[in-house]
């Protein structure tokens, strides 16, 4: 599934968040969305997802506008799972997983659907809590749920917003690492919000760098991460380096005159 | 289909990762051991399958729907035989099965056809579909709304009806009162119906230009409830003795206006409000998740919302305005049903309806048996019987009942 966003803006009421941001996703591709805090990544997302409507521009899905297609044929192709915040709601962790399923299920449950819900919560590594309550789980646990909930929908297009930011180091690999077999077997698209830029780079062909909702850089994580955009955008001076293992970035202090206890600079 | 790895290895395209270089996808499961020093047996037989535990859920949920239909039955046939003249079950047997199956031959005396068929067996028909109307919908309404302390009577309902029934007591004035002539039950009935469900309207239109959304609806109803009751305070305070003792009556609710025609009347709109909470009951459960995610799973969000406050209204402004107002059902079978099984509206819409209509029954029989002839207002019997069970549940499970 191609995805093309084409020139979209987007204000909260009169708070303008988005302007013209276009860009485009092939299928079996991963797209991270990199940048600050409220630069506009869930913003961008929740229009991909549907959730809100842009202003101006659209956003199309195989060459059909996304607003044009039909809510169930919709939830079969595009799996959505929300910045993590709070709303933990009182089902187990079977029924949360299950969820995923809604869109292919009209009444009853299927043998496939519970298939479907297995393999992603073996995937996930959430299969022993199959009977807890979600409300009972840690933070991590739950996004794993959340996640797997995504997973079992079994979409062609995976809309991830910070899908690893609570999760262990073991665990973020294993998610991004799935998350890209996904894309290279099964030819899945995946566009996440992300705030780890090394994870980022690693495991994204391209990444979209947004600065106050709009686009700074977007292309390939080596061109995207320079030392001039860091600080750019984020304001943060870092050491950009291509090492054994691909692009590392270490970040190293703020831009002068940003972030310091009461003028005690230290440079 | 699915997310099993099928291809026997697989090399990355397009870009060359060093620490992922001729990994096949068998590498995942690997690690995972080496990871692991002593790699325990999978708990699978401990714990089952994810297809068992669906199963077995599945089976708790479906026994209390068994168990709450074989409750409601017991507390139907002791409903019918208790009362001031005395009639067996047998008796009951008698009389049902010679109204409603054809082919019965057997003849039960005039005595207990006429207590049975024309005293209680509406009443209890009443108080069944009465209790599934208000509890289904206080299940429906907590449900969409978010909110576990919402009942059927939000959305301003209870006070629009209850200004409606009191226009009418008091003032003999209402919508189709020329029809009528003069002050009679139908005025009554019609007035607190047509109130009820002008309020609901009301608290919708206002919270519709916020998107509907739920603190909105629960504070708009809030308002207009206090709008209505002041209107009903008012019309108290300028009221004769006569009508101020009637529209007392009627807001402290009960059944002794059970009749076949309201039975008539009720029943196919209680049966196809359930069918609606039925029918968006997967709708329901996915927005447990949050508007957003639900919206994402193909829900249309405003579209359900609507239709399942609009169902569970109609059902319940209809039995209010046959009824009055009786409290706490509604509350409290959803909560008890949620505490034994979760939040599957699949079940919990049914089970609290049969729920609702077993407590109903019970305390009205209780109500019309236990102070005989003076009859006990049902809503105080209610109260006994459900806030113990409910109290007992709420501190013995500690699962949550959180919405
Ligand atoms: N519901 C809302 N109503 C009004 N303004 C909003 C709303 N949601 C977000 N905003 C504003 O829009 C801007 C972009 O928010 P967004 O959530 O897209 O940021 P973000 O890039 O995802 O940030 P973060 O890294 O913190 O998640 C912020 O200024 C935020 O305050
Ligand atoms: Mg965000």
């Amino acid at each position: 599934m191609k995805i093309v966003v084409r020139d979209v803006t987007f204000a909260y009421n009169s708070h303008a968040v988005l302007h013209g941001v276009s860009l485009g996703v092939a299928e079996g591709e991963i797209v991270s969305i990199i940048g600050p805090n409220g630069s506009g990544k869930s913003t961008l997302l929740r229009c991909l997802a549907r959730v809100l409507q842009p202003r101006r521009g659209a956003i199309f899905l195989d060459g059909r506008e996304i607003l044009a297609i039909d809510a169930r044929q919709w939830a079969r192709q595009v799996g959505y799972l929300p910045q993590a915040g709070g709303t933990s709601f009182p089902i187990t962790v079977l029924e949360a997983v299950l969820m995923g399923r809604k869109p292919h299920i009209r009444w009853g449950v299927m043998p496939r659907d519970l298939e479907a819900v297995e393999r992603a919560m073996r995937y996930t590594g959430v299969e022993e809590m199959a009977r807890r309550p979600l409300g009972e789980l840690s933070g991590g646990e739950r996004q794993k749920v959340l996640l797997a909930r995504a997973l079992a929908q079994e979409p062609e297009v995976l809309l991830l917003d910070e899908p690893t930011t609570s999760l262990d180091i073991l665990h973020q690999l294993e998610i991004l690492e799935l998350l890209r077999q996904l894309a290279v077997e099964q030819g899945k698209a995946v566009i996440m919000v992300m705030h780890e830029l090394n994870l980022a780079a690693r495991f994204s062909d391209k990444l979209v760098l947004l600065k106050d909702g709009s686009i700074f850089a977007a292309g390939r994580p080596e061109k995207v991460l320079s030392v001039a955009s860091l600080k750019a955008v984020y304001g943060v001076e870092a050491v950009v380096s291509e090492g054994r293992f691909g692009l590392e970035v270490l970040p190293l202090r703020p831009v002068a005159g940003r972030g310091t206890l009461g003028g005690d600079d230290t440079t | 289909m699915g997310w099993s790895c099928k291809g026997p290895m697989f090399t990355l395209k397009h870009r060359t990762d060093p620490w992922n270089q001729g990994r096949d996808c068998t590498g995942r499961a690997r690690r995972f051991l080496a990871l692991r020093p002593s790699p325990v047996p999978r708990p699978r037989d401990r714990r089952g399958t994810v297809e068992e535990i669906y199963a077995s859920t599945t089976f708790r949920k479906a026994l209390l729907l068994v168990g709450l239909v074989i409750l409601l039955a017991a507390a139907g046939l002791v409903a019918a035989t208790a009362g001031a003249a005395q009639v067996g079950a047998g008796d009951v047997w008698r009389v049902v099965a010679g109204k409603f199956l054809p082919a019965y031959r057997g003849t039960a005396g005039e005595l207990a056809r006429t207590v049975v068929v024309d005293l209680r067996l509406p009443r209890i028909l009443l108080a069944v579909i009465t209790g599934m109307s208000l509890a289904g919908a206080g299940a429906a309404m907590q449900g969409v709304l978010h909110n576990p302390l919402v009942d059927p009577y939000i959305l301003g309902l209870s006070s629009g009806a209850a200004f409606g029934a009191a226009l009418a007591i008091v003032l003999g004035a209402g919508f189709l009162a020329p029809v009528y002539g003069s002050v009679g039950p139908y005025l009554v009935i019609t007035n607190a119906f047509v109130f009820g469900i002008l309020a609901m309207w009301l608290v919708y239109g206002i919270a519709r230009l916020r998107g509907t959304a739920p603190e909105t609806l629960i504070l708009g109803g809030v308002a207009i409830g206090y709008l209505f009751s002041a209107g009903v305070a008012l019309l108290k305070y300028v009221s004769e003795n006569e009508a101020l003792k009637e529209l007392v009556v009627w807001l402290m609710g009960g059944l002794w206006g059970a009749t076949w025609e309201a039975v008539r009347l009720l029943f196919p709109l209680v049966l196809a409000s359930q069918a609606v909470l039925l029918y968006y009951a997967w709708d329901v459960n996915a927005l447990l998740a949050g508007e957003e995610v639900a919206g994402s799973l193909g829900v249309n969000v405003r579209r359900v919302r609507l239709l399942y406050l609009g169902a569970a209204s109609m059902a319940a402004a209809a039995t209010v305005a046959f009824t009055g107002i009786i409290g706490f059902v509604g509350l409290v079978a959803p909560h008890i049903c949620r505490l034994l099984i979760g939040n599957d509206y699949r079940f919990l819409i049914p089970c609290s309806s049969l729920l609702g209509a077993a407590l109903l029954l019970v305390a009205d029989t209780g109500a019309r048996t236990i102070m005989a002839p003076t009859e006990i207002p049902v809503g105080v019997i209610t109260s006994l019987i459900g806030v113990p069970f409910f109290l007992g549940l709420l501190l013995k499970r500690r699962s949550q009942i959180s919405l």
